[in-house]
């Protein structure tokens, strides 16, 4: 024999109804606890979107390198695991640094769906030009294959980079570069190998990505120029992937890793600092926005405490007449539930609307001509963690209060009389 | 069975540092058709018996029966439900829900009970209503009413389940002697007319006297039953 619900409803509503000015004041710390948290977290959640989207887009989703992630062991190490050995006189082995084979392990990689992948020879120079020299990072590249898996190509201010199938003798470099070295597009530079090999190349192109250390350190060759210059010849020490969706680098490069032997490294491992600052952001600033909520559930605290302490002679009443403790503590919890409960719809419906004012922001980042809208997340997901909780603070609120009713004990109401 | 309720060595005491006895070995058979008034001084421990005969409170000495159940085996539950389907209260402040209309008030033992379909209730909680006069009044809110409409929406609730004991605890109290009166006559016109007891404490010796029985309390103690 249970209270049914729409007895306990009623009684709660009647009793709410009674004191409205008091619930919505306490409804109003419900619905801006809401709101605000679903600004809040939209606007940081939005920004580490957007941030990890350029990340993304930046870099290579996954970089295989020429590199183990565990050394190679000597075979006598891994025949005796459990030997004590001493090894001595041991001569490492000189060879051509780079991918060994790496033609195989690119076509191992390309027949993977939704990856795509491109060699990469990267190594140090000197442009000279004009008696000035500067230091550069030399990056070989096949175009075609290059275009699939950078953006570098949506950075070229001059040219293209498929410009450098056309022009073998050709070199691509950052805006910023050239305007050191009071160089344009046309004009040759010198390239210096640590090989000691110099050759004579030609500007075809130049690029501007923001960054200062890629603009001004960063140059681009033909693969086959750059395996000459280095004296690596048929070698890559780099692939470098793209893949359909980005947030199954993870897996996609233990995979290939596991196949390959090389390091593949995913852009998450790659960033791992940077996310793990993300995540304690994301706490901080959920914490945050959930005290205002804890704050907000005060108010529904204070409501019910009060109505808990005006209605104890109903309570007793109800008592006498044959009500349980329980079916009492569920009145007043059923009150909880509908101030929180229509305070997170509410408050939801407001945070919506703060969410859409903030997306129509526009702000001008620091050294950038375009202006930006302010970076949204659109997610349920925050809609939902922002009124679950607002409705979990509004029940612990009216759990307390509602015990005490529960507890009434109406002997004590009934011999005070009108008390 | 006639008898609808028996304490045996009924004493309740409120501890404490210095342990109060509200009342003490009380021993009383109440049967159906009976209109029991319980009289004595102030502090005689009235209303303490009326509450535990009522399973308001319960006896720190002592056994009472409902209806042949031995209620000292009951837990606060079933105590609720006990009261709820075989008991009715009316008290001297007739302790209505103001916030609520008087057919919401009678309704409100049928509803929880649920042994009636809605619409049901309803007729019998307007019927109750109309029979004590007061069906112009449903509506109502009981501050729009007077002292004696106000024990009268008390008396239909307290009937509303049909229970087979009403307590009355001073139920003509706060009433000017006419509707003292009317109180009076309804509450016997209920034990005489139908298959439940009335037990009422009173300190008005009219509403004493008309009743079947009067038992009179002094410290705690039945000093009278006849």
């Amino acid at each position: 024999m249970t209270l049914n619900p729409p007895l306990g409803l009623r009684i709660a509503l009647t009793q709410l109804a009674g004191r409205k000015r008091q619930v919505l004041m306490s409804m109003l710390g419900i619905v801006l606890g809401v709101a605000f948290f679903l600004a809040i977290s939209s606007l940081m959640r939005g920004s580490e979107a957007d941030f990890i989207q350029r990340m993304i887009d930046s870099a290579p989703h996954i970089t295989v390198s020429d590199e183990y992630r565990h050394p190679p062991r000597q075979p006598v190490r891994r025949r005796f695991a459990d030997a004590a050995l001493t090894l001595r006189g041991l001569e490492p082995k000189t060879e051509t640094r780079g991918i060994r084979g790496y033609k195989q392990k690119q076509a191992f990689i390309a027949a993977l769906p939704g990856v795509r992948v491109a060699p990469v020879l990267t190594g140090q120079a000197i442009i000279t030009s004009a008696g000035r020299d500067r230091g550069v990072t030399m990056n070989g590249v096949v175009p075609e294959l290059m275009r699939g898996v950078s953006d570098i190509d949506d950075k070229m201010v001059v040219g293209a980079l498929e410009d450098l199938a056309a022009n073998p003798n050709g070199v691509i470099i950052g805006r910023k570069l050239a305007d050191k070295l009071f160089l344009q597009t046309g004009d040759n530079l010198t390239l210096s190998a640590p090989t000691g090999l110099v050759r004579t190349l030609k500007i075809i192109g130049l690029f501007e990505t923001g960054a200062t250390s890629v603009d001004e350190g960063h140059a681009y060759v033909l693969l086959k120029r750059a395996q000459t210059l280095l004296g690596r010849h048929d070698r890559a020490n780099r692939l470098v992937l793209q893949l359909d969706d980005p947030y199954r680098a993870r897996e996609v490069a233990a995979l290939i890793e596991a196949r390959v032997g090389y390091r593949a490294q995913s852009w998450q491992e790659a960033s791992e600092n940077i996310l793990s600052v993300l995540f304690v952001r994301n706490v901080i600033m959920y914490t945050v926005v959930s005290a205002i909520l804890v704050v907000a559930s005060f108010g529904i605290f204070n409501v019910i405490s009060t109505v808990v302490m005006e209605k104890r002679r109903d309570i007793a009443i109800l008592k006498s007449i044959g009500f349980r403790a329980r079916d009492l503590r569920r009145i007043f919890l059923i009150q909880g539930v509908v101030i929180g409960g229509c305070g997170s719809l509410a408050g939801t419906l407001a945070g919506l609307g703060l969410m859409r004012v903030l997306a129509g922001i526009e702000i001008r980042p620091p050294g950038m001509n375009e202006t930006v809208n302010l970076p949204i997340y659109w997610g349920a997901d925050q809609l939902l963690i922002a009124a679950g909780f607002a409705l979990l603070s509004a029940v612990t609120a009216a759990w307390l209060p509602a015990r005490k009713a529960g507890a009434v004990h109406p002997v004590d109401i009934l011999r005070g009389g009108m008390a | 069975m006639n008898e609808v309720l028996r304490a045996e060595g009924v004493t309740r005491e409120l501890p404490g540092p210095a342990p109060v006895t509200l009342v003490r070995d009380i021993g009383l058979s109440i049967r159906r058709g009976e209109f029991v008034s319980i009289q004595g001084p102030s502090g005689s421990g009235k209303s303490s018996l009326l509450y535990l005969l009522g399973l308001l409170d319960v006896p720190s000495v002592g056994r009472i029966w409902l209806d042949g159940v031995d209620t000292s085996a009951l837990n606060d539950d079933q105590l609720a439900a006990a009261r709820l389907a075989k008991l009715g209260f009316v008290f001297q402040f007739h302790f209505l829900l103001v916030e609520f209309s008087v057919l919401d008030n009678v309704l409100l033992p049928m509803e929880r009970l649920g042994r009636l379909a809605p619409g049901a209730q309803r007729e019998r909680a307007e019927g109750l209503l109309a029979e004590l006069g007061l069906g112009d009044y449903l509506q109502r809110t009981p501050d729009r009413l007077s002292g004696g409409q106000r024990q009268r929406v008390a008396i239909a609730r307290a009937l509303a389940n049909e229970p087979l004991v009403i307590l009355a605890d001073e139920p003509t109290g706060n009433l000017d002697s006419k509707a003292s009166n009317n109180v009076r006559d309804l509450l016997s016109a209920l034990a005489h007319g139908g298959d439940r007891a009335v037990i009422a404490v009173t300190h008005d010796p009219d509403f004493a006297r008309a009743g079947d029985r009067v038992i009179h309390l002094v410290d705690g103690r039945i000093v009278g039953d006849g």
